[in-house]
């Protein structure tokens, strides 16, 4: 055969083999198929009990799983993980571009904001919030205790909080970058703002996407601890249902489903914004 | 004939460490510069303070008659503000080793990106200008396609062709062939000699003795950060004067 036809061949067709060539046997993995056949079976004891258990009163579940008060709770989750996540990651972001910039007190403000909101609790810090009235009772002449709401300090709180993980995630981002990128659109003449708009964050969004997307099942999980504020949250509205009706177990399962659910969503979600950024990534040869 | 960059007693540092020794060069309009040198002996260095990529420690360097990077008031030289900085660069292309094309933008859009962001050019006028490059180049039918779908030496051509959309007066090359297997050098230095040919100003730092011979008109040979002897190809290749050149010349011949 020349090395014309060759090249010509395509990929997909196979080299024909020589008649007497030895047939290859793989290897048999008799552990694997024990082990799958043992995690099988340990998978649906576990479903049979959950399901047969008639103290998760499923009825009960399916009874409330669409009722006002958990739509309106769930409601509540939803829009309170948008602004938070929002708010968020345009302060972390903030924060990133002052951890990279050349000015040594704005890069060691946002190294000492990154530290001081990492080292206090989420729980500790609504709850601060929560009684700032006793630290500062009035502000230009107005009282705290009626300027922040509970869900105001749940806002407050859980933004300051995300800010500074989001402000790593960012950072994290825009150093994955080739450095090389940022010469290329200077030697270019892109303004400051095209290269981080055109350039850098696009890049950089390949690698901010994945945690980003963590912390906002994190954040919408997470928006159930502002319940002990009282903010009226998914799981907040579960509890008010139970606490009149004793049905303690159902009612965390219609918020353990919901929280399934939306979680579900954005894993969908995600995979697209992932593809989104991607382009360009793939070798077609 | 007019002189395109004026390079004067430049000298620059990183740390503890002197990369440029005072260093002094003029290139004439029309005309195509090789530097050659040992790695480490500040060529690209010194490229890279042309455009203002690096900044100077002393001296200055005029680019067509303008002091690239700062503003003369005295005996003061003061920082442009990057806005001036960054129109001045629009003048000027530079070709990369590694390319540095942007993986997330198509060719077409890698072309277009300057003259439609920094010269504020219509888009239709610079993918009309941006085709007609990447025809020049050899590269019309890859005008959607993404930068890792092209072998080495096909980004590098599409790195000048973004290059040249800015109709700049003067060419930067900094080893645009360093980064290729070998069976894809000659089709950039083909592009680099056509270009030559056109009456292109242009600074090409690189190992490529041969093409350093054929194109050249000045051969500027570095090391340890200074000039060591420059003029034509035949007087730096053929007859060097200096010890130094001749033991470089003998190790990459």
């Amino acid at each position: 055969m020349s090395s014309d036809t060759l090249a010509q061949t395509p990929a997909t067709a196979k080299t024909p083999e020589p008649a007497d060539a030895p047939r290859i046997v793989p290897r048999r993995r008799f552990g694997q198929w024990a082990a799958a056949v043992a995690v099988l079976v340990l998978l649906g004891f576990a479903v049979n009990s959950v399901l047969s258990n008639k103290a998760f009163q499923w009825d009960v579940v399916a009874e409330y799983f669409t009722s006002d008060a958990i739509l309106r709770g769930l409601w509540l989750t939803l829009w309170l993980t948008a602004v938070v996540m929002t708010l968020g990651f345009a302060l972390g972001t903030l924060l990133a571009a002052f951890r990279l910039s050349a000015n040594p007190v704005l890069r060691a403000v946002a190294w000492g904001y990154v530290w001081l909101f990492r080292s206090i609790p989420i729980l500790v810090q609504l709850l601060l919030w929560f009684n700032i009235g006793a630290l500062y009772p009035q502000v230009f002449g107005v009282k705290t205790v009626n300027l922040l709401s509970p869900v105001a300090v749940a806002i407050v709180g859980l933004t300051l909080h995300e800010a500074a993980y989001a402000a790593e995630v960012v950072r994290g981002g825009i150093l994955s970058v080739d450095r090389g990128q940022i010469e290329a659109a200077q030697a270019l003449g892109l303004s400051p703002g095209r290269r981080w708009w055109r350039i850098v964050l696009p890049q950089a969004m390949r690698s901010i996407v994945p945690p980003a997307a963590n912390m906002l099942i994190g954040t919408l999980k997470g928006t159930s601890i502002v319940s002990i504020i009282a903010v009226n949250d998914l799981l907040f509205s579960a509890q008010l249902v139970y606490h009149r009706t004793y049905q303690v177990i159902p009612l965390l399962m219609v918020a353990t489903l919901w929280y399934a659910v939306v979680t579900s969503l954005l894993g969908i979600g995600q995979y697209y914004v992932e593809k989104r950024y991607a382009r360009g990534t793939e070798r077609t040869r | 004939m007019s002189v395109m960059v004026d390079i004067r007693s430049v000298y620059k540092s990183f740390g503890s460490l002197d990369v440029l020794k005072g260093i002094d060069l003029k290139v004439r309009t029309g005309e195509v510069t090789v530097v050659l040198g040992p790695s480490g002996s500040g060529k690209s260095t010194l490229l890279r303070t042309i455009n203002h990529l690096e900044k100077v420690d002393r001296g200055e360097i005029s680019v067509d008659g303008a002091l690239m990077g700062y503003r003369r008031s005295g005996n003061k030289l003061h920082e442009l503000p990057e806005r001036e900085v960054l129109r001045q660069r629009t003048r000027i292309g530079f070709v990369f080793q590694n390319f540095n094309l942007f993986p997330h933008l198509t060719v077409l859009e890698n072309v277009t990106e300057a003259p439609v962001s920094a010269l504020k050019r219509p888009r239709k006028a610079a993918e009309e200008t941006a085709h007609r490059l990447l025809e020049r180049v050899g590269l019309a039918d890859k005008a959607g396609a993404y930068p890792r779908q092209l072998s080495g030496g096909q980004q590098q051509r599409v790195a000048i062709a973004r290059a040249l959309a800015l109709e700049p007066r003067l060419l930067l090359f900094d080893e645009p062939t360093s980064a290729l297997d070998p069976e894809l050098v000659g089709e950039v230095l083909d592009v680099i000699r056509d270009l030559a040919a056109q009456g292109t100003t242009m600074i090409v730092v690189t190992h490529e003795i041969a093409f350093a011979r054929e194109v050249a008109d000045t051969v500027v040979f570095m090391a340890d950060g200074r000039i060591v002897e420059q003029g034509t190809p035949e007087q730096v290749l053929g007859a060097p004067r200096e010890e130094r050149t001749r033991t470089f010349l003998a190790k990459v011949l």
